[in-house]
């Protein structure tokens, strides 16, 4: 297969440069130092050539933390390749560390030999006292190991801003341009992408517009004269499958999966919602596409939205409500209701480190039992979980299909290394998404003439669905346990204990694919499974085990409730199965007590994606193990 | 209808909820569930009234909706023949917004109490009254927790001794016609569950106005709180105690020689309003009740002229003014990005920086 680029993204670079496979880039910086952006724009220009990539960034939860100190520190980070990469990678190859905080927070990250570019400007006595460096490193030996490029990004910023009339600190602010343009030197990157970008965002203010284009130039051409970078680097494009695509964004992926519902299911959508971290781009996105017949209702609190989202799927919309771990706390009471009354609906839950506030812009995976379990009496809903930020699309999709069909609310669980992290995204033909249409009941359908709201659909157990407005279909529903089929209010003991294994029924059985394993050698003895974002460093793993010479196969699972049909048969085949998650063992807790299996659970809760360098080393351990017994 | 253009912004309530084709009685608002509150209660009467009051409206039964939360009062959706929801704990005004937002053509009746509207439920009262979402909201004020079996409301008198309360309960209650009015609810009614005439007119106005209604049903409740509204019932009491207000009308009450009321409602100090004999201040002095007032205070400090002890409870029509509602500007938002937006999925999802792998 031969790799052409082509877009309205694609943008030349120049030739030449030293070939490499991947490069790991991380630009860590002050809050205000605009790394987001840089790291965002250093991404485009990687899509834009072509590559795989993968980015994750990290940011302080407080809006405007101290300047210059640790916890002040943003950063980003891009892994681009001639090959397709699943993680952002562990380890950065070159770190820019535009102050010494960023140094000092993200050094340790940095293998020796690894390139390091710092912003000399920042390094001045008060600025290191802040984070506690007694003597300037740039100065003693302690960075030897590493390839140190000492450039003064403001000073040559300001110089090259000084005739455009801009204040000194306007012109300052522009040093990230500058550090972008440096490194889009030093890796062959197309530029133009990223000139027009600047001319558009700062459309109403062209003098910053071209303020920032003179900045990002600056460094470029800095790269260019200077002796100091020998070598330049070259990453070719990846050999992707064929078709089109553009960088996503999990939360805007999962936005994009929710308008297409609303247009698969031909119904209005209803996202009722309140702001949270790291869920609110969900809303800001969804309130941009009104002409799709999307109402976005931000609400007085958690609570309010999803009975919002209720309420209007009660009226035949979808409503969909949209939060993280905390706010699914609020939502239970409600979506025990959902679960009562049988009607769709959507919860997404981009989880965050927890419990309470916890850690609002880190990722975990913590919520899984709260998902499966955490509302009062028996109430099950599906679980549908993400692999990757471009697979929140179909994910969304998904799960909505499910509400749909079965009428209950699923949960989605995103998390925050998804949410915010990107790759390349194959952009999916509209006309292959599913038909989501749904029926509403529009005749009596039971024996005495009338309408009975809790009568089911003998293959999915979903019950008659009648909208308000339907005539002679009135009906009331409620909290209250319903009688089987008439759906009045019943406290008989027989009906209750009959329509709590009905609720449940339902949910096990929805149709969800059958789990497949990834085994190239057909040999493995050892199964690692995982779920959710954790695919792409276990998928690394996997992949370095094999490397080694060791046979290892790999599973994931997006269905958590019901799982898979065959997921008991699988478990079973193997000698050995591992269940690496960010929690403490939720979804071994669900395989142990489901199937009876002794999986072994590998389990760290630190706020980051596993590193796929640690799997590595546990993945080996045991499968040296088994292959020794 | 006056022929007479008022420039109000004429918009009904009921405007875009299709109308019945066939006259309507009181039964065909009976659902077949057996009514099951205490007997003597007075959610009887008002189920009553408003199975009596609801075919003057003349709508298709389908296109109204009954939503409550948890109390006795919220057990009311069961009982009538038209779409509803028995919801969750202090939730209703919530579910309502969302089904008035994604459906104009119903006509969406929130059933809650002081304790689902005011206590557990208070956030979600007051920010859709601020909203103005077009739903109308009939709180049953018993002052008490009756499904719970009688603890005391945050409507119940301070020191009020019940089950939780021993030695006498001590917060503050609210009021929550002066709630309503500061959250700047553009509708708020108040009628005694007894007054079948006064709370028809009430429910009328309100069906009637276009945005968040909020009417307070004074109900008795005979088993936790028995005879919490008498004095408002003892004719000569009443006589002493009820200001009934008529839009355009001077406010006069009591029973006065010449038919016209003894006492009446006149300015007094900063903004506030005060009960004089109208024999003493002249007929001049008595304020004319305005309902359209754009100022919440005036409204407001009708809701004022008693504190709980209900020495002079107003009732009749507080406020009715026009503001746009929320529901019907979420819509125009939605009808303006489609006229104005191609709902193009495939170029939403391609976006606008795209390659191709050939
Ligand atoms: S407890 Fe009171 S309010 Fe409740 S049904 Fe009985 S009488 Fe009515």
């Amino acid at each position: 297969m031969s790799t052409r680029v082509d877009g309205d993204a694609a943008g030349s670079a120049r030739p030449g440069g030293v070939k490499l496979d991947r490069v790991v880039i991380r630009f860590a910086g002050d809050s205000g130092d605009g790394m987001q952006l840089t790291g965002d724009r250093f991404t485009s220009e990687a899509a834009a050539f072509g590559n795989d990539l993968s980015t994750m960034p990290n940011f302080p939860a407080e809006i405007r933390a101290p300047q210059g100190t640790i916890p002040g520190v943003s950063s980003f980070q891009v892994h681009f390749a001639d090959y397709d990469i699943l993680t952002p990678g562990d380890r950065p190859d070159v770190l820019v560390a535009m102050n010494p905080a960023a140094l000092k927070a993200n050094i340790a990250d940095l293998p020796a030999g690894g390139t390091l570019i710092v912003n000399t400007d920042e390094f001045v006595k008060r600025n290191l006292t802040k984070v506690g460096y007694d003597a300037n490193p740039l100065d003693d030996d302690s960075l030897a190991p590493y390839q140190v490029h000492q450039v003064a990004m403001a000073t040559l910023t300001q110089g090259a801003l000084a005739d455009t009339g801009l204040g000194k600190k306007d012109a300052e602010r522009c040093k990230n341009m500058f550090a972008l343009g440096l490194l889009s030197w030093m890796y062959h990157r197309p530029t133009e992408g990223t000139e027009r970008f600047l001319r558009e965002k700062f459309a109403k203010k062209p003098d910053i517009a071209e303020a920032n284009v003179l900045a990002f130039r600056a460094g470029y051409y800095y790269g260019e004269t200077t002796e100091a970078f020998a070598v330049t680097y070259q990453v070719a494009p990846a050999k992707l499958a064929t078709g089109t695509y553009r960088q996503i964004t999990g939360n805007t992926a999962l936005a994009y999966g929710i308008v297409a519902a609303g247009q698969q299911s031909k119904l209005p959508v209803l996202l009722g919602t309140y702001p949270i971290t790291p869920a609110s781009d969900i809303l800001h996105e969804l309130s941009k596409y009104k002409q799709f017949g999307i109402t976005t209702f931000q609400a007085e609190d958690e609570i309010a939205g999803i009975c919002a989202a209720l309420g209007a799927s009660y009226g035949g919309a979808l409503g969909v409500t949209s939060t993280s771990g905390p706010g699914v706390a609020l939502k239970s009471e409600t979506i025990g209701l959902g679960v009562m009354t049988e009607l769709p609906l959507l919860v997404i839950d981009v989880q965050r480190g927890g419990p309470s506030t916890g850690l609002p812009t880190k990722t975990e995976q913590a919520d899984l039992l709260q998902a499966m379990f955490g509302r009062n009496g028996e109430s099950p809903v599906p679980v549908v979980a993400p692999q990757s930020p471009a697979d929140c699309f179909a994910a969304a999709i998904e799960a909505t299909h499910i509400a749909l069909k079965y009428r209950t609310p699923v949960l989605l669980l995103s998390d925050g290394a998804i949410a915010n992290g990107s790759e390349p995204w194959l952009i999916p033909d509209v006309a292959d998404l599913p038909d989501l249409s749904v029926e509403f009941a529009t005749e009596p359908n039971a024996p005495d003439g009338t309408f009975w709201p809790y009568l089911r659909d003998q293959e999915t157990l979903a019950r008659a669905w009648a909208v308000p407005g339907t005539p002679g279909l009135q009906h009331r529903i409620g909290g209250l346990e319903k009688a089987d089929g008439s759906g009045n209010i019943s406290y008989d003991p027989d009906n209750h204990d009959r329509m709590v294994r009905l609720r449940q029924a339902k949910i096990d059985g929805i149709e969800v694919p059958d789990l497949t394993v990834d085994d190239p050698s057909g040999k493995a003895r050892v199964l690692v499974l995982g779920w959710g974002s954790s695919y792409g460093p276990i998928g690394a793993a996997a992949r370095r085990v094999r490397k080694l010479g060791h046979a290892v196969a790999q599973a994931h699972l997006r269905n958590l409730n019901p799982f898979p049909k065959n997921l008991g048969d699988v478990l079973k085949s193997y000698d050995k199965v591992v269940v690496p998650e960010m929690n403490l063992g939720q979804l071994a807790l669900l395989l142990r007590g489901r199937y009876l299996v002794d999986v072994i659970s590998y389990t760290k809760v630190a706020g980051l994606p596993f590193k796929a360098e640690e799997l590595q080393d546990v993945l080996t351990d045991i499968v040296k193990g088994v292959d020794a017994a | 209808m006056t022929a007479i253009d008022l420039g109000l912004p004429g918009l009904s309530g009921l405007a875009g909820v299709p109308t019945a084709d066939e006259p309507q009685k009181a039964k065909d608002y009976k659902s077949d569930q057996e009514v099951r509150w205490c007997p003597g209660c007075g959610d009887y009467v008002v189920l009553n009234a408003v199975q009596s009051f609801l075919p003057s409206l003349g709508l298709k039964r389908e296109n109204i909706v009954f939503v409550s939360g948890i109390g006795c009062s919220s057990r009311f959706p069961y009982y009538m023949n038209t779409y509803g929801m028995h919801s969750i704990h202090g939730r209703a005004p919530a579910i309502a917004t969302g089904l008035a937002t994604a459906r104009p053509d119903l006509s969406v009746w929130v059933v809650t109490g002081d304790g689902d509207a005011l206590s557990i439920g208070g956030n979600h009262l007051i920010h859709t009254l601020r909203r103005n979402v077009n739903l109308k909201i009939l709180l049953f004020n018993n002052r008490i927790y009756g499904l719970t079996k009688g603890q005391y409301s945050p409507t119940s008198e301070t020191g009020k001794v019940t089950k939780s309360t021993p030695m006498g309960s001590l917060d503050h209650p609210f009021n929550p016609v002066s709630l309503a009015l500061g959250a700047e609810a553009t509708f708020v009614g108040r009628a005694l569950d007894s007054d079948r005439k006064g709370l028809t007119e009430v429910l009328r106005q309100a069906a009637e106005h276009r945005g968040s209604a909020l009417v307070e049903i004074y109900q008795n409740c005979p088993i936790f709180n028995d005879g919490a509204f008498d004095v408002l019932k003892e004719p000569d009491e009443a006589a002493q105690r009820l200001v009934n207000l008529e839009h355009g009308k001077p406010i006069r009450f009591g029973k006065g020689d010449d038919g016209a009321g003894e006492f009446g409602v006149i300015r007094s100090g900063f903004g506030s309003l005060d009960v004089a004999k109208v024999s003493e201040v002249g007929e001049d002095a008595i304020v004319v009740h305005d309902a359209h007032t754009p100022d919440p205070s005036y409204a407001f400090a009708l809701s004022r002229l008693s504190a709980q002890d209900l020495s002079h409870t107003v009732t009749g029509v507080f406020r009715s003014v026009q503001r746009p509602t929320y529901d019907d500007l979420a819509r125009a938002q939605v009808e303006d990005a489609k006229a104005s937006k191609p709902a193009d999925l495939q170029s939403l999802l391609r976006g606008k920086d795209t390659w191709t792998v050939v």
